[in-house]
C-alpha cells in the first residue's frame, strides 16, 4: 500500500465518521464539528488526487491544491457563520437545539 | 452546454458582458460597504435595472446568433483556465431572475428603504447587500463553465440566502436559518467530494471537456451520486425538504420571495447542468425513474401538507415543496430509451418554463401574503375574510399566481405542464401524467380554500395595522401578470433554450 492509497483511505474514513456524526447528532454544535470532520476528509481526498498526478514528473498537480485552498476558506466561513447563528440562538432562547418546534417554549428537555 | 467546436474555445465578441454580469453586483457590494448605511439601497436600486439590461443584451445576442457567448478568464484556456459560457438556458434564467430581482427591489423599498431623518438600522443595510450577493451568485451559477466555479457560486448563494432567513433576529427564524445552513453545508460538502473524485478521474472539471471524457465507471457514479444528493438537499427535494417551510415562511416577505423564487432554482440549475450537459448518458432508465419518483412524492406530499396549513405563508412554502417536484419530472420524461441518453429538448424546455413561471408566480404570492400580513397583523387563513375588498390588487396578484401554479391557460404553468404532458404521451409513461394532473387538482384545492376565505365577508370589521403602499401591490401584480402571460412565449423565443444544445448534437452525430 503506497502513501496515496493510505491517505485516500484515511480521507474515506473521515468522510464516513463526519457523515455519521452530521446525520445522527441532534446538537447543532456537534453537527458543525462533524461537518468539519467530513470536510477534512474531502480535503484529504483532494490532496491525494493532487499527489496521484505526481507520476508525470511534477511534485504534485497544483490545480487540486488551488481548489482545496478555496474549499478550506469556504468551509471556514461556513463554520464561522454557523457558530454565529448558534451563539445568537443561545442568547435569544438560552438553548441551542433544533429539535423543539417552539424554541421559546419551556417544555423541551432534550437540549 | 457541450458545444464542443474549437471555435468556441475562445472569447467571443460581447463575451465581456458575462464578466460584467458578475462583477457589477460584486462592485455594488464592496461600494456599499465603503459608503455604508443608506447608500446600499441606492446602489442596489441603480444596479439592478442595469443587471436586467445586461441580461437582456446577453439573451438577445444568444437568441439572434444561435451561438454561445464565451469568455475565457485571463486568456487561460480550459482545462487549466476558467471559461464563462452563456448558452440558451443560462441567458433565459438570467433574464427571468433579473425581472424577479427588480420587482423584489421595488417591493422591498417600502420595508427596507431608509426615510429622511430616520435612524440607520442594520437590517435594511444587510438586506440590500444580500440581495446583490444573491443576484451576483445567481449570475455566476448561470454562467460558470466548470464544476468548481459552480461550487463556489453555490456557496455564495447559500451564504447570502441563510442570513436573509433570520433578518429580523427572532428566535424561530434563527432556528430556521441554522437548520437551513446545516442542510446546505451537508449538500455543499457532498458536492465538493464529487468534484474531487471527478477531477481525480478525468483531470478536468470544465463542463465541455468533462462531457467528452466522462465514462461509465464506479468512481464517476459515486461522484455523480454524491453531487446529486448534495444538490437535492439544497433544492429541498423531498425527502430533504425539512428545512424549507420554516425558513421560507419565517423570513420577511421580500426575502421569502427571493428565497423561494431564485435560490432553490440555483441548485436545480446545477442538477440540470450535471445530468444534461456533463453526463447525459449516465443517468440511465432506473436513475431517471428514481428522480421522477422523488419529484412525484414531493408533489403529492407538499400539496397534501399545504392543504392542512392554517397560516398563509406556510401554505405557500409547502406549495413550493410541491412545485419543486415538477422540476424533477423532466428527468424520466427527457430520457430517450433508444440512445439511453437524456435529451435536452421537449421535457427540459418544459422544466425551465416551469422554473421560471414558478419563480415569478411564487415571488408574487409571497409578496401578496406579506402585504396581507402587514395589513392584518396576522396571516391565519381562517380570518382572512374581507381582505379581498380591502386589498383587491393584492388578492388578484395572489390569485393570478395561483392560476399559474395550477396551470390554467395562458399561464407559464400551463405551457410547462402542457409540454410535460406531451412528453409523457410521446414516451408512453402515462403514470407521470397522473401525477401532473393530481398536482394541479391539489393546487386548485388549496388556492380555492384561501380565495374563498379572502372574498368572504369579515366576521368583524377589519382593523388595519398599516396602509399598504400602492407600488408594493403593483410590484406583486406585475410579477403575477408576467407569470400569467409567460404562456405566450410558446409563440416566440422558446427555441432559444436549444442554443448550445443542437450544435452539440450535431457534433456527436459527426
Amino acid at each position: 500500500m503506497n502513501a496515496a492509497t493510505l491517505f485516500g483511505l484515511c480521507g474515506a474514513v473521515l468522510v464516513g465518521l463526519g457523515l455519521y456524526g452530521l446525520v445522527t447528532n441532534p446538537e447543532p454544535l456537534r453537527k458543525i464539528l462533524a461537518f468539519n470532520l467530513l470536510g477534512s476528509g474531502v480535503f484529504l481526498v483532494f490532496g491525494v488526487v493532487a499527489r496521484r498526478a505526481a507520476a508525470s514528473g511534477l511534485g504534485g498537480d497544483p490545480v487540486p491544491q488551488a481548489m482545496v485552498i478555496t474549499a478550506i476558506v469556504v468551509a471556514f466561513a461556513a463554520t464561522a457563520m454557523a457558530i454565529a447563528l448558534v451563539l445568537r440562538l443561545l442568547q435569544e432562547t438560552g438553548r441551542s437545539t433544533l429539535s423543539a418546534d417552539d424554541p421559546g417554549g419551556t417544555d423541551g428537555g432534550n437540549s | 452546454m457541450p458545444d464542443a467546436n474549437v471555435l468556441h474555445d475562445a472569447t467571443t465578441t460581447d463575451g465581456a458582458l458575462l464578466v460584467l454580469a458578475i462583477v457589477l453586483p460584486a462592485a455594488g457590494i464592496l461600494l456599499s460597504f465603503v459608503l455604508g448605511g443608506r447608500y446600499a439601497e441606492r446602489i442596489a436600486l441603480i444596479l439592478l435595472p442595469f443587471g436586467f439590461v445586461i441580461a437582456m443584451i446577453i439573451f438577445i445576442d444568444v437568441w439572434r446568433s444561435g451561438h454561445l457567448l464565451v469568455y475565457i478568464v485571463g486568456d487561460w484556456k480550459p482545462p487549466l483556465g476558467i471559461a464563462l459560457r452563456a448558452d440558451g438556458l443560462s441567458a433565459t434564467m438570467m433574464v427571468a431572475m433579473a425581472i424577479v430581482f427588480c420587482a423584489v427591489a421595488i417591493f422591498a423599498y417600502a420595508d427596507f428603504g431608509t426615510r429622511e431623518g430616520s435612524a440607520e438600522v442594520r437590517a435594511p443595510f444587510a438586506f440590500w447587500i444580500l440581495l446583490m450577493a444573491i443576484w451576483g451568485a445567481m449570475n455566476l451559477v448561470s454562467l460558470g463553465g466548470d464544476l468548481f466555479t459552480l461550487y463556489v457560486a453555490l456557496e455564495l448563494l447559500t451564504f447570502a440566502a441563510v442570513p436573509l432567513v433570520c433578518l429580523d433576529g427572532r428566535a424561530e427564524t434563527l432556528q430556521a436559518a441554522l437548520r437551513y445552513l446545516l442542510f446546505a453545508l451537508l449538500g455543499s460538502i457532498l458536492y465538493l467530494a464529487g468534484t474531487a473524485l471527478l477531477y481525480g478521474s478525468y483531470a478536468t472539471l470544465d463542463i465541455v471537456l468533462l462531457s467528452r471524457r466522462v465514462e461509465m465507471e464506479p468512481a464517476t457514479l459515486v461522484a455523480a451520486t454524491l453531487m446529486t444528493i448534495g444538490l437535492f438537499a439544497k433544492t429541498a427535494l423531498f425527502p430533504l425538504h425539512l428545512w424549507l417551510p420554516p425558513a421560507h415562511a419565517g423570513a420577511p416577505a421580500a426575502a421569502s420571495a427571493v428565497l423561494s423564487a431564485v435560490v432553490v432554482k440555483g441548485s436545480f440549475f446545477l442538477v440540470v447542468r450535471l445530468w444534461f450537459d456533463v453526463m447525459p448518458g449516465m443517468l440511465g432508465s432506473a436513475g431517471s425513474q428514481l428522480f421522477g419518483v422523488l419529484g412525484a412524492a414531493a408533489i403529492i406530499f407538499g400539496s397534501v401538507v399545504a392543504l392542512q396549513q392554517q397560516r398563509l405563508k406556510l401554505l405557500i412554502a409547502y406549495s413550493t415543496v410541491a412545485q419543486i417536484g415538477y422540476l424533477f419530472l423532466i428527468f424520466p420524461l427527457a430520457f430517450d430509451a433508444a440512445s439511453a441518453q437524456l435529451q435536452g429538448t421537449g421535457a427540459l424546455t418544459g422544466g425551465i418554463i416551469q422554473a421560471i413561471s414558478h419563480a415569478t408566480a411564487k415571488a408574487a404570492m409571497f409578496m401578496a401574503a406579506g402585504l396581507i400580513y402587514a395589513a392584518l397583523g396576522h396571516d391565519r387563513i381562517d380570518d382572512l375574510g374581507g381582505i379581498a375588498r380591502a386589498l383587491p390588487m393584492t388578492v388578484v396578484a395572489f390569485a393570478l399566481g395561483g392560476v399559474s401554479l395550477i396551470g390554467l391557460p395562458p399561464s407559464g404553468g400551463f405551457l410547462a405542464k402542457w409540454i410535460l404532458l406531451e412528453a409523457t404521451v410521446a414516451t408512453g409513461q402515462w403514470w407521470w401524467a397522473l401525477v401532473i394532473l393530481a398536482g394541479g387538482l391539489f393546487t386548485s384545492c388549496y388556492m380555492f380554500i384561501v380565495l374563498s376565505r379572502a372574498v368572504a365577508p369579515p366576521s368583524e370589521p377589519l382593523k388595519f395595522q398599516i396602509v399598504v403602499p400602492r407600488y408594493q401591490e403593483a410590484a406583486a401584480l406585475v410579477l403575477a401578470l408576467a407569470s400569467l402571460l409567460l404562456g405566450f412565449v410558446a409563440l416566440g423565443p422558446v427555441d432559444v433554450l436549444q442554443v448550445g444544445r443542437l450544435d452539440s448534437m450535431m457534433v456527436t452525430l459527426r
